[in-house]
């Protein structure tokens, strides 16, 4: 009776979740997957290569900003992009349940297709399954892997930071976390609210080509703004300082999150990347960042420190100071 | 006033008091407000905040869990509840690991959703787990009166209200437990009004300020609080007054009265406190799941797990005085419920307060 069980905790994205990483490092721990990152890293002759998987199992299918099938292809490319690679090919697995309409079908293919050209990659491969009524949620998961080729000598490991560096937010926060409660569960905000999903590698592609300070890249996802910097901080072995009053968060988002006694800063976002870098390249980040149309919003938001290692402290907006923890998945119900 | 002028005036009233004042954020919003907000490095050593009884998923208690559980095994039944309750552990686990084991559990964030389900769902029984203040009693009390109108045989409430005034009084009238004023819930008190303070003022003189959310709402109500202990003073203010009213929200008041009526309640920590809670009336009998369930009887299990909450939630302790904080009891894996609920007191203490340590 006892046995421990997976709960939903489990797939929150923050302490829970490594309970499992801890187990499959166990039995499978290498080299290449011990570095934990987005994506695995691949020496393949001269050539090295960016491989990642991930599994969209997202309810609703579609929502206001996007679908099922364009987070799937820009959530991988984000993945590879984050590596400091250049996304190439992917694959795309459909586990779809009986009585899946196929209008619905149909959408989500060409939201993959549409996501794919503007992120430049191409599907070159890929699976089919149905399974029983029931068995698969909100009638139809995807699985995708993609391969990238990583920019010479760039290295965007979350181990870069080092006291002195900047932190870069590429936009509003909590957008699409907030976006897919309010459908799910029909809270009915009133709001023009969106989901933020969008592939980054563009955005990333200039930066890597175009300033050489890039330190480290992580897209906040599940687990928010607050597990991107708490796991950066934790693998550089520094301290990072924020200042609230320059992360942005839209109107809507914060009053669902006061609403729901919700943390913005630890809830998922589709579309943006943290960067980090050093002092003197933050200008030109921030340019570069602001000149692309999935930058554009982008602000500093704190630098890296060398006081509290390992621990992220927001200063909040009336001058005080407060930790920011690593979510621990039981706040918040599952978002995708 | 700005943060830095208010923070300036607080300082100055501390020093012309000159001694250690305690004040109660009664509610659990305020704790989380202040922790996250960093209010607490801002103020000075003399001035500190005690987190009170007002978290309603850590005054719940084991006992409830456990008949939540329990109505989860029992053939065709829905269980809805807030998310703060499932990882709440009972005598024999949560309601998530009831969740994971396949019981039907749904985490919903109004209670109008627990009667959508109930109509999506007409063969099966929806029960919503009422629990909190006078914040969620009236919406829980509308969806009684909702599901009676339109004579919904499949909806029911485990009902574990609790009102707050009787949680204070009994606060001081305890002995261990010392309090210069307290920061009144200002969500709750839109609800009640700003009057039902007034027997806390006159019979312990305990300075009250009805608080809005805001760092700077809790600022400037300490601030208040102050200037009351100052003059010796000791009534009930209103700092959130773009919410709080003296009376209250009446039509809200009479939808409570209409569907409950107090009862004795049992407060995690607290024991029995005459009055405290809120049970079904009568009239509407079939809507109270204890009574449609009367076969389900869970027997008071007395675990010893040496968790503090009691002490805590009365402010005797803080967190960190709790032998198991941070050891064996983490967000977690929490021993007690203050460790579970968002707005929980040693959850914001394991959260936020490390920089200070
Ligand atoms: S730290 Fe844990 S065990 Fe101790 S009082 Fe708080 S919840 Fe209970």
């Amino acid at each position: 009776m006892n046995k421990k069980i997976i709960t939903s905790a489990h797939g929150g994205g923050g302490t829970a979740t490594k309970e499992i990483i801890d187990i499959v490092r166990e039995y499978l721990g290498n080299p290449v997957l011990d570095q934990l990152g987005d994506s695995a890293l691949l020496n393949l002759g001269s050539t090295e290569i960016a491989f990642t998987t991930d599994s969209y199992v997202i309810d609703p299918i579609v929502f206001p900003g996007g679908d099922i099938g364009k987070i799937a292809v820009c959530g991988t490319v984000n993945d590879i992009a984050m590596e400091g690679a250049k996304p190439l090919y992917m694959s795309l697995s459909l586990i779809l349940e009986e009585g899946l309409e196929f209008e619905l079908l149909e959408r989500v293919i060409a939201s993959v297709s549409s996501a794919a050209r503007k992120a430049d990659v191409l599907v070159v491969t890929g699976d089919t399954k149905v399974v029983e009524h029931g068995r698969a949620g909100g009638g139809l998961f995807i699985n995708t892997a993609a391969v990238g080729r990583r920019y010479e000598g760039c290295n965007t490991s979350v181990s870069n930071a080092a006291p002195g560096d900047l932190v870069v937010v590429t936009g509003t926060i909590g957008d699409h976390g907030v976006t897919i409660i309010n459908e799910r569960e029909e809270l009915d905000l009133e709001s023009d609210l969106q989901s933020d999903v969008a592939p980054l590698n563009t955005l990333v592609d200039e930066l890597l080509t175009s300033v050489p300070g890039i330190k480290s890249l992580r897209d906040p996802t599940r687990g928010g703004l607050a597990a991107a910097l708490c796991d950066i901080a934790g693998a550089s072995k520094a301290g990072i300082e924020i200042e609230e009053d320059k992360i942005k968060v839209k109107r809507e988002v914060k009053a669902a999150c006061d609403l729901l006694g919700f943390d913005p800063l630890n809830i998922a976002n589709e579309g943006k990347a943290v960067i980090v870098c050093s002092e003197d390249s933050a200008q030109k980040v921030l340019e570069i960042c602001s000149d692309n149309e999935f930058g554009r919003e982008s602000v500093l938001i704190g630098r890296v420190v060398s006081e509290h290692p390992e621990t992220v402290v927001l200063r909040t907006r009336m001058g005080g100071k407060r930790i920011v923890d690593m979510p621990r998945g039981e706040n918040l119900p599952r978002i995708c | 006033m700005t943060v830095d002028k208010l923070v300036e005036s607080i300082s100055n009233k501390s020093d012309r008091i000159g001694r250690t004042v305690n004040l109660m954020e009664v509610c659990g919003t305020h704790t989380m407000a202040a922790f996250r907000s960093g209010i607490r490095t801002r103020l000075p050593e003399q001035v500190r905040l005690l987190s009170g009884p007002g978290c309603p998923v850590c005054v719940t208690s084991d006992n409830y869990i456990d008949h939540a559980i329990e109505l989860a095994m029992t053939e065709n039944t829905i269980i809805t509840t807030f998310g703060d309750m499932m990882r709440v552990p009972g005598s024999r686990g949560s309601l998530s690991l009831a969740k994971a084991r396949g019981k039907d559990i749904r985490v919903i964030y109004s209670p109008q959703q627990a009667l959508v389900a109930a109509r999506k769902n007409p063969g099966r029984e929806v029960i919503f787990l009422g629990v909190g203040f006078e914040t969620t009693t009236p919406l829980v009390a509308w969806t009684i009166q909702n599901a009676y109108s339109r004579k919904m045989p499949n909806y029911s409430v485990l009902c574990a209200h609790k009102t707050i005034m009787p949680a204070m009084r009994a606060l001081c009238d305890s002995d261990d437990v010392r309090v210069d004023g307290f920061l009144c819930p200002g969500h709750v008190s839109v609800i009640t009004g700003a009057e039902i303070y007034k027997p806390l003022c006159r019979e312990y003189h305990a300075p009250c300020v009805i608080a809005g959310f805001e760092p700077e709402d809790i600022l400037l109500s300490i601030d208040m609080l102050l200037n009351q202990i100052i003059s010796g003073e000791a009534s009930v203010e209103i700092q959130y007054t773009r919410s709080v009213t003296a009376a209250g929200n009446k039509l809200a008041q009479k939808c409570v009265n209409d569907v409950f009526k107090p009862c004795d309640a049992s407060w995690r920590g607290m024991g029995v406190i005459p009055s405290s809670g809120l049970s079904v009336r009568s009239s509407y009998k079939e809507y109270d799941a204890e009574l449609k369930f009367p076969r389900i009887r869970v027997s008071e299990v007395k675990r010893d797990t040496g968790c503090r909450c009691g002490d805590v939630l009365r402010a005797v302790i803080t967190p960190s005085e709790c032998g198991l904080f941070k050891k064996e009891c983490t967000p977690d894996n929490p021993i007690g419920p203050c460790m579970v609920s968002s707005e929980g007191t040693c959850a914001a203490y394991y959260r936020y307060s490390r920089i200070d340590e």
